[in-house]
């Protein structure tokens, strides 16, 4: 790879130990894409604190161990500098202010409060969320950023147009004290047209409905790029949130065009960047039915014993949603309902009355993780119900659970009931 | 006895040799794996249940959460990773994914190993040369 003078001095240590094995691993990174050169980055989001239950095991040996063996690749242990580009942490283990997610152990909390403190400490802000991009880091249009989360990178990607791949725990790492990540695939751009085209020949309108065609093309494009054709309803942040979560779980989907929607193309043709489509693909009635039927392969219970809404993170809208269709009602004694939003929205969401509200039914608002993260569930959970197809692709192979997708009222009237009603409708 | 020679891109340097496990199937890291034991859990996955331990890996690429790495990464540090990795697409979680790994990995072969090597074919990686030296099970 070439380097500039600056990074070569990083590589021969002037910046230090820490900067010198991030940069000796970006190279080994590269070098393994076929990458030819770096690109300078000033917008991370990576994962830092010690939050997986195997990870925490290696928490004893301080923090700085964690940075060097998980952010770094470094067996070496070497002490973490302040970051050099902006960063913030996604996900957590845990959301320590909440009694229901106290299942770990004590040590368990305090090895995160602690990450919290020790990471903050070194310029990581902590969003503390999979979805960065609804509580102030909103790149813009053209923006190399360095990104984990695969569903904030094809939202990234797709409906800001700014750049990023997938990266990992461990290059967003090295990115964060460096400001630089590979020059590859998404950054270049002419990686960035569509190569595969999807009739959508359903309509696609309320949220269920992208949930289930993100689902659907995920599995049909896999790591490609597609066009859209034939979606005629203007979505929102929200349904383009959960619709990308989906493609980016069945599939690896990191970016989308859809034109006058997304905003690096206007037309089909510009999306393909005058090229014919490599492989085009239908989503019609039948599509849409295998694609239900598949996230509600797990599933033969109706006995549902746990409502999970907010994968991701859920926006405040979602949360006012979930209140207004809790109002007055009481969820079964038999179930339990959580619903994740930004711990930054969960005080837009006390603030406006709409916690009490969904509490008062007997639910919880929680921050800061979810099941599939933290495996933590209500104890005794067998059956879960979710609107998010995310978690209904990953929670039965990630906890064993069954898993029922559906819609937000559906799983409403689920917690209601104790019972699942839900259906394709 | 028959042997096949593949040639490929180093990914990673290294030599291993060992038993090949083949899947058609792309795979998941975090939700797809259990490092612990080295098994695909992802619940739909042909290879749902099997593990990868000290295998040579023959597989079309990653998919799913940016938690490949970190997962294949814990994956190394329990003794569960497999012995190197053969994939055809490259993509930044399974590239990150191989190195952190410290695996011999190679990819941009000249045939398709998916096409090549079967499952219990004995499968020897020179990745400092980029060669991949194949003993079908039934010769």
């Amino acid at each position: 790879m070439k380097l500039t003078d600056v990074e070569q001095g990083m590589l021969d240590g002037a910046e230090g130990a820490a900067v010198q094995k991030a940069m000796d691993l970006l190279i080994r990174y590269g070098e393994a894409l076929g990458a030819e050169r770096l690109v300078e980055t000033n917008n991370v989001c990576g994962t830092f604190v010690a939050a997986g239950p195997m990870i925490r095991e290696f928490a004893s040996k301080g923090n700085d161990a964690i940075f060097s063996e998980f952010n770094l690749d470094s067996t070496e242990h070497v002490a973490m500098p302040p970051v050099k580009a902006y960063t913030c942490h996604l996900i957590m283990g845990i959301d320590s202010e909440h009694p229901e997610m106290r299942q770990v152990s004590e040590d368990a909390a305090r090895v995160q409060t602690e990450g919290e403190k020790f990471f903050g400490a070194k310029g990581i802000n902590m969003l503390s969320t999979c979805t960065p991009y609804q509580v102030g880091n909103v790149p813009v249009m053209g923006e190399h950023c360095a990104w984990m989360e695969s569903s904030a990178v094809i939202y990234c990607n797709s409906v800001l147009g700014a750049r990023t791949n997938t990266e990992g725990r461990e290059s967003t790492g090295a990115a964060s004290i460096t400001g630089r990540i590979p020059y590859f695939g998404l950054h270049i751009p002419e990686n960035r047209h569509a190569t595969h085209l999807v009739d959508v020949r359903v309509s696609v309108d309320d949220m269920m409905d992208w949930g289930l065609l993100g689902y659907a093309i995920g599995e049909m494009v896999e790591e490609d790029i597609p066009v859209f054709r034939g979606l005629e309803s203007q979505p929102s942040l929200i349904k383009l949130k959960h619709f990308g979560a989906a493609a980016a779980s069945s599939g690896g989907v990191e970016m989308y065009h859809m034109p006058s929607v997304t905003p690096e193309t206007r037309s089909e043709e510009g999306a393909l960047g005058g090229s014919a489509p490599r492989a085009s693909w239908i989503y019609g009635p039948q599509e849409r039915r295998a694609a239900y039927e598949k996230l509600n392969s797990t599933a033969s219970s109706a006995d549902v014993d746990f409502i999970m809404l907010g994968c991701p993170h859920n926006s405040i809208e979602q949360v006012w949603q979930v209140a207004r269709l809790l109002e007055g009602r009481r969820i079964s004694p038999n179930t339990s309902l959580w619903v994740f939003t930004p711990r930054a929205l969960k005080e837009v969401a006390d603030r406006s009355g709409y916690t009490d509200v969904i509490k008062a039914a007997g639910g919880h608002v929680l921050s800061d993780t979810c099941p599939a993260i933290s495996r933590i569930m209500p104890k005794g959970t067998r059956v879960v119900a979710t609107d998010s197809a995310k978690q209904a692709h990953y929670l039965p192979a990630i906890t064993g659970v069954q898993a029922w997708f559906g819609s937000v009222a559906d799983c409403v009237e689920a917690a209601v009931a104790g019972r699942w009603t839900g259906g394709l409708r | 006895m028959s042997m096949i020679v593949l040639h490929g891109r180093k990914v990673v340097g290294g030599v291993s040799e060992g038993e090949a496990l083949v899947t058609r199937e792309t795979i998941s890291g975090w939700g797809g794996i259990d490092p612990r034991t080295g098994k695909v859990v992802e619940t739909r996955h042909e290879l749902c249940g099997v593990s990868f331990k000290d295998k040579i890996l023959v597989f079309p690429g990653a998919k799913g959460s940016s938690g490949w790495s970190q997962y294949f990464h814990l994956a190394r540090l329990a003794g569960t990773a497999p012995k190197a990795i053969l994939y055809n697409r490259t993509t930044t979680k399974v590239a990150l994914g191989a190195v952190v790994m410290r695996v011999p990995a190679l990819t941009d072969f000249d045939r398709d190993p998916l096409s090549i090597i079967e499952d219990g074919d004995w499968v020897r990686v020179d990745a400092d040369r980029g060669i991949v030296e194949i003993t079908k099970k039934s010769s």
